[in-house]
């Protein structure tokens, strides 16, 4: 039962991952079509950002990562290296979390 | 900039990436193990699934004896990869042993890092450089945790979770700089967000799509000017 579920899980994820990749030759997409997938690739990179970012679960995630994730987005903007920004996200939330605030 | 240097920026970046990625792996190794599961269960999982947020998403629920809902509720959340696949179809080619192999190592991770690239010979090398990594670093972490358990820590408590979603933002950052795309992507983050305490996992992360829409407001300026796919990330600068 467990191992089944998990080829399922495991078929089905590739299939999804590999039928975009092999869908874009079989479309022909006008030149504003094309425009739009690195759009949408974007738009949910910032969903994910965001939800991952607010959110824990269906429910508000508390103040401490979004602290984090704020102080990284800042320092991105400034263009900070990204091993920067990831760096200071973890340690603001780990900060934040030691001293008590959720 | 030299190339040297923009290696050597990018292998850090990826570093920083790969650290977080291996501590996150350890601890889903030792929460399945927690959860009373088979050793070879997180293992299999990490190789043959290998998307972190369905697996751990999947592994609850396949503990709480519900493996219907693992299998749904997990391919609900990785159907992003479908819009993923299109948008970086360009960089694996046409060639099917790339395309076999590379569908595999999609993660947001890969995908984000070759968008922020601007050439395409860039992106190619950057989304396979990362994804090799990932999967390397991530299976290793899993294995990890199986053998240390509880030992590894709480990834919560190293603000992990806050490391993710800002390097996101640092990756999509320089697309932002596009008028229609941060409008679409600052749209859809909204959507998103706003969803998702009504909706189930994954769903609202795909109707961040819906974002889309701005592009068609009455106000829009004829779409004269081809829109730049990327621009350089400023990560890899000095």
């Amino acid at each position: 039962m467990l191992i089944t579920a998990i080829l399922i899980l495991a078929a089905g994820t590739y299939a999804i991952r590999l039928s975009g990749v092999v869908l874009r030759d079989r479309l022909e997409l006008s030149e504003s079509l094309q425009r739009l997938l690195p759009m949408s690739a974007a738009a949910l990179l910032a969903a994910l950002a965001g939800t991952a970012a607010l959110m824990a679960g269906s429910e508000f995630a508390g103040f401490a990562r979004p602290a984090g994730v704020l102080a990284g987005g800042l320092l991105a903007w400034r263009k900070a290296p990204f091993v920067v920004v990831v760096v200071v996200a973890a340690a603001v939330t780990a900060l934040l979390r030691l001293a008590g605030v959720e | 900039m030299g190339t040297l240097y923009r290696t050597r920026a990018q292998f850090r970046d990826i570093g920083a990436l790969a650290a977080a990625t291996l501590a996150v792996g350890a601890s889903f190794g030792a929460i399945t193990i927690a959860y009373g599961l088979p050793a070879w269960v997180p293992v299999v999982m990490s190789v043959l699934i290998f998307a972190g947020g369905s697996q751990f998403l999947a592994v609850g629920l396949l503990a709480a004896g519900n493996p219907v809902a693992a299998v749904l509720a997990g391919l609900l959340l990785n159907a992003r990869h479908l819009p993923f696949g299109l948008a970086v179809a360009d960089v694996l080619g046409t060639r099917w042993r790339d395309r076999l192999v590379g569908a595999h190592i999609m993660t947001d991770e890969t995908v984000a890092f070759a968008l922020a690239e601007s050439s395409p010979q860039a992106r190619r090398r950057i989304y396979w450089l990362v994804g090799a990594t990932l999967f390397v670093v991530w299976n290793t972490g899993v294995v990890l945790g199986v053998l240390l358990g509880g030992a590894t820590g709480d990834p919560d408590a190293l603000g992990l979770d806050a490391a993710f979603p800002a390097g996101l933002i640092a990756l999509i950052l320089p697309s932002l700089r596009d008028r229609d795309t941060r409008l679409v992507a600052i749209a859809g983050a909204a959507v998103a967000v706003l969803l998702t305490p009504v909706l189930p996992a994954g769903l609202p992360v795909m109707c961040a799509l819906l974002g889309l829409l701005v592009l068609f407001r009455p106000t829009r300026r004829p779409p004269t000017r081809p829109a730049p796919t990327t621009v350089p990330a400023p990560a890899n600068q000095p």
